[in-house]
């Protein structure tokens, strides 16, 4: 049946009828075909101008609606809302003559377009159809890849309000960097200290189940229900009967650095990686043990009074079903072996700031002691370099944003342990936007005597037992040298190598630096394009502990909204395969970016509504034209072409 | 009178779109001879609805994406690409200069480069006159 469409063109003030005739637009079309009545109004998206289009509708028996106004980025859901109340909502189009027309055209331009805007989208209008909204089921568990302190927050956060979590770690213990720093910033506590509490929350809870020492190796399916598929790795130690007494580690003879001090410390190939790891258990390397099968040791075997190791553990792949995921898997430190242009070469005296932070941690390899890496002495002038890869052109342009912070901590904790050592800042500017950053930094240069030099670093090269630095301090124009026992360089954060493959199993993008890409820089920075995905911590970007833990929770906020209803609304206007005709020949299933064309039985394709996020694609690739996109069909797209020229 | 070009634009939702209405709301001015039609993705513009536009009397036929890697849809806009420059050699060999058809990436953020390379087109399209299709018809 024929469609008694109705226009409404809208005034917005002088915004619109300043520039177009819109009288003449609205008089012209109303004798347009399909148009059953066309008005004008000062401002259709008022209340008034929402009453007018009920009052219309009602009067003259409309059944479509054409806005003409701003951009459907603005108000098509408002003028759909009304629609909805007297018809389907897809039954409501809006004619873009502001931001495309009246804003940018001269008068008569404007108008002579804003005809041809109006045409195109009645035309469209007349080819749609009544939609209605497709439900999709919510498996109410969230998957939390990752478990430094955005993993944990998020699962706790996701897990207290009553929802099971699954929380995957690739190492043998949740923490992340977090358990790796000494003590934090602005208020200096612990990090371990604020840390550990969280982290035996997570082994505790009943609604978390942690699959430490485990990895993501496959992602299926959609928002609300997706399958993934989780391999164990095989610890040999038996979590459950561990005890941590640390019988077997005193007789393993395999040594290897421990990668939790940077390697800067050793460990056995049965180990902890630190004493509060989580969950509490030895784990034994298979690199590193001097052969499991055939065995070829067996000391620590024989040592375990509990009877906890077992060498023939046997990889697992656990497959889940659930229905969110919050990627959570941090950062890793630019390779400082990639600064070339300082010139050195391998300096035990040149470390980065996560091994300085090891090296200030009462835990750590020194005990907290600050020592000159070569000698084991007290370094008595340390250099610290801020911006080490970050904002350079030939490295990583952006800023890494915790440096500034952490440096000025770095040096303040040095100073108060070697209280006539002297220490330099090199740095570019100084950025400390947190909440009491300012003050802190105000503190460290005023209270401890610490040299800020405003420059870039030239060259770094050793002479004798000391390094030299070169550089410029711009603030006076003059070359500076300082020959230093230590310097610590405050290498750039870039997302994880990891991450990257994660990305992958979950098609969502990835940008400079290996960070996840979120769906909007500002509304939507937690959320991944698709949907039911979503991102916590540095994995999104360089951030502080009080951004990453502000971040899981907002992460998690999201999958519990999610998790409130008990169907999923989506986007109606997907694709539509023409069974009858398709010829099987498989290219939408190969170009679909969802994985939502899919082979049937008998050959043939076939659109899983859940999964199309309706692009398209798949539309203008089948050979014999037979997909059509739901209310963006290829005849809707040609009568606008057609009406448009 | 004067020749005026007839361009046909097929704009991507997320990014191309997005990008002519910060131009609008930008307030840059350019030529009113572009008609924008708004499909999800570039990735959606069917060959045909090209020919389709040649055939009607266009002049000449933009399409505006996501930048590389920045595709709504993952990869919409590579296929996209690899139409485009399939469908300017069918061009050429129809006798329709190639150029006719332009493809930019435009980000939300990118109003001033829409409006620049809408002006630019527009300019283009005028150097290179009537399409010869139109031309045909009028014989
Ligand atoms: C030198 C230094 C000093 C700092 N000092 C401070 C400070 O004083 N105050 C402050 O607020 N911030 C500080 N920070 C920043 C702080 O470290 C981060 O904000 C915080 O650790 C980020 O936590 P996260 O959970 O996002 O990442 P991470 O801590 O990196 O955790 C990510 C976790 O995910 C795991 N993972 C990765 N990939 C996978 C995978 N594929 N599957 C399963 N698991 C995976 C990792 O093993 C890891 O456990 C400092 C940073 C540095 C470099
Ligand atoms: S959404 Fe813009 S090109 Fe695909």
């Amino acid at each position: 049946m024929a469609k008694r469409i109705g226009i409404f063109v809208c005034h917005c003030g002088i915004n619109i009828a300043g520039v177009v005739d819109v009288e003449r637009v609205a008089k012209e079309m109303a004798s347009y075909p399909g148009v059953a009545f066309s008005t004008t109004y000062q401002y259709m998206c008022s209340e008034p101008g929402q009453n007018l289009i009920r009052q219309k509708i009602e009067e003259e028996n409309l059944d479509a609606v054409v806005i003409a106004a701003c951009s459907p980025s603005m108000h098509e859901e408002t003028f759909r809302n009304v629609c909805g109340e007297y018809f389907n909502p897809h039954m409501c189009e809006m004619a873009n003559i502001r931001e495309q027309c009246s804003w940018v055209h001269d008068s008569e331009e404007a108008t002579e377009k804003a005809f041809k805007v109006l045409k195109a989208t009645v035309e469209k209008l007349r080819g749609n159809e009544d939609l209605e909204p497709i439900f999709v089921p919510v498996e109410k568990r969230c998957l939390v890849i990752g478990g430094g302190i955005a993993g944990i927050q998020a699962a706790l956060d996701i897990a207290d309000a009553g929802h099971e979590v699954i929380l995957v770690e690739k190492e043998p213990s949740i923490g992340g960097r977090m358990a790796q720093l000494s003590e934090t910033f602005p208020t200096l506590d612990c990090s371990q200290c604020i840390l550990t509490p969280k982290m035996v929350a997570v082994a505790r809870h009943p609604n978390i189940k942690l699959m430490a020492y485990s990895e993501v190796i496959d992602i299926s399916g959609y928002v609300g229900n997706f399958n993934v598929k989780i391999l164990k790795k095989p610890r040999y130690v038996d979590e459950d009967k561990c005890t941590v007494c640390g019988d077997c580690e005193d007789v393993c003879p395999a040594i290897v650095p421990n990668e939790f001090d940077m390697s800067k410390k050793a460990r056995k190939a049965i180990y902890i990686p630190f004493p509060q790891a989580v969950p509490s258990t030895y784990t034994i390397d298979r690199e590193a043990c001097l052969g499991l099968a055939p065995l070829a040791c067996a000391q620590c075997k024989e040592a375990c009074e509990a009877d906890a190791i077992n060498y023939d553990m046997q990889p697992e792949i656990v497959e889940e079903k659930v229905g969110a995921i919050i990627v959570a898997t941090g950062y890793d430190l630019y390779d400082k072996e990639r600064l070339v242009e300082y010139g050195y070469g391998e300096d035990d005296d040149i470390i980065t700031s996560l091994e300085f932070e090891r090296m200030l941690s009462a835990s750590g390899p020194t005990g907290g002691k600050i020592i000159k890496p070569s000698t084991g002495e007290e370094p008595k002038k340390v250099v610290f370099i801020q911006c080490a890869g970050s904002r350079d052109r030939k490295h990583m342009p952006y800023c890494s944003s915790i440096c500034c912070m952490y440096t000025a901590k770095h040096a303040m904790l040095y100073k108060h342990a070697v209280h006539d050592g002297e220490a330099y800042i090199f740095y570019i500017d100084i950025r400390a936007t947190g909440k009491d950053y300012e003050e802190f930094i105000a503190r460290v240069m005023e209270e401890e005597r610490i040299n800020y030099i405003r420059g870039k670093v030239a060259k770094i090269y050793r002479e004798g037992d000391k390094i030299v630095v070169w550089g410029v301090d711009t603030l006076t124009g003059k070359k500076v040298e300082i020959k230093a026992d230590m310097v610590v360089l405050a290498m750039a954060v870039i997302g994880r190598e990891e991450t990257r493959d994660i990305a992958k199993l979950l098609k969502v993008a990835v940008g400079e630096g290996n960070f996840l890409k979120e769906s909007h820089p500002k509304l939507k920075p937690v959320e991944a394009l698709s949907r039911g995905i979503y991102f916590a911590g540095c994995a999104q970007g360089p951030k502080d502990i009080p951004a990453t833990v502000a971040q899981a929770s907002a992460a998690a906020s999201k999958v519990l909204a999610m998790f409130s209803r008990d169907k999923l609304e989506k986007d109606p206007m997907v694709a539509v395969v023409d069974e009858e005709h398709c010829s099987g020949c498989g290219i939408c299933i190969s170009v679909c970016p969802y994985g939502a064309m899919q082979r049937q039985p008998n050959g043939k394709a076939k659109c899983i509504e859940a999964l199309c996020e309706g692009c398209g694609t798949c539309a203008a690739a089948c050979p014999s034209n037979n997909i059509e996109m739901k209310n963006y069909s290829d005849s809707q797209i040609k009568r606008m072409v057609e009406v448009v020229i | 009178m004067s020749f005026e070009p007839k361009i046909v634009a097929f704009l991507c939702n997320w990014c191309a779109y997005a990008g002519a209405d910060m131009a609008g709301t930008s307030r840059l001015k350019y030529p009113g001879n572009m008609i924008a039609i708004r499909v999800m993705c570039s990735g959606r513009v069917d060959p045909e609805f090209i020919l389709e536009a040649f055939e009607k009397g266009a002049d000449g036929v933009f399409i505006g994406g996501c930048h590389p890697g920045d595709c709504h849809y993952v990869s919409g806009n590579y296929r996209t690409r690899r139409r485009v420059e399939m469908m300017k050699r069918l061009l050429e060999e129809m006798g329709i200069n190639p150029r006719r058809l332009r493809l930019e990436w435009v980000s939300a953020t990118e109003g001033q480069k829409f409006a620049r390379v809408v002006k630019e087109f527009v300019e283009e399209i005028r150097q290179l006159g009537p399409s010869p299709i139109k031309k045909e018809e009028a014989i």
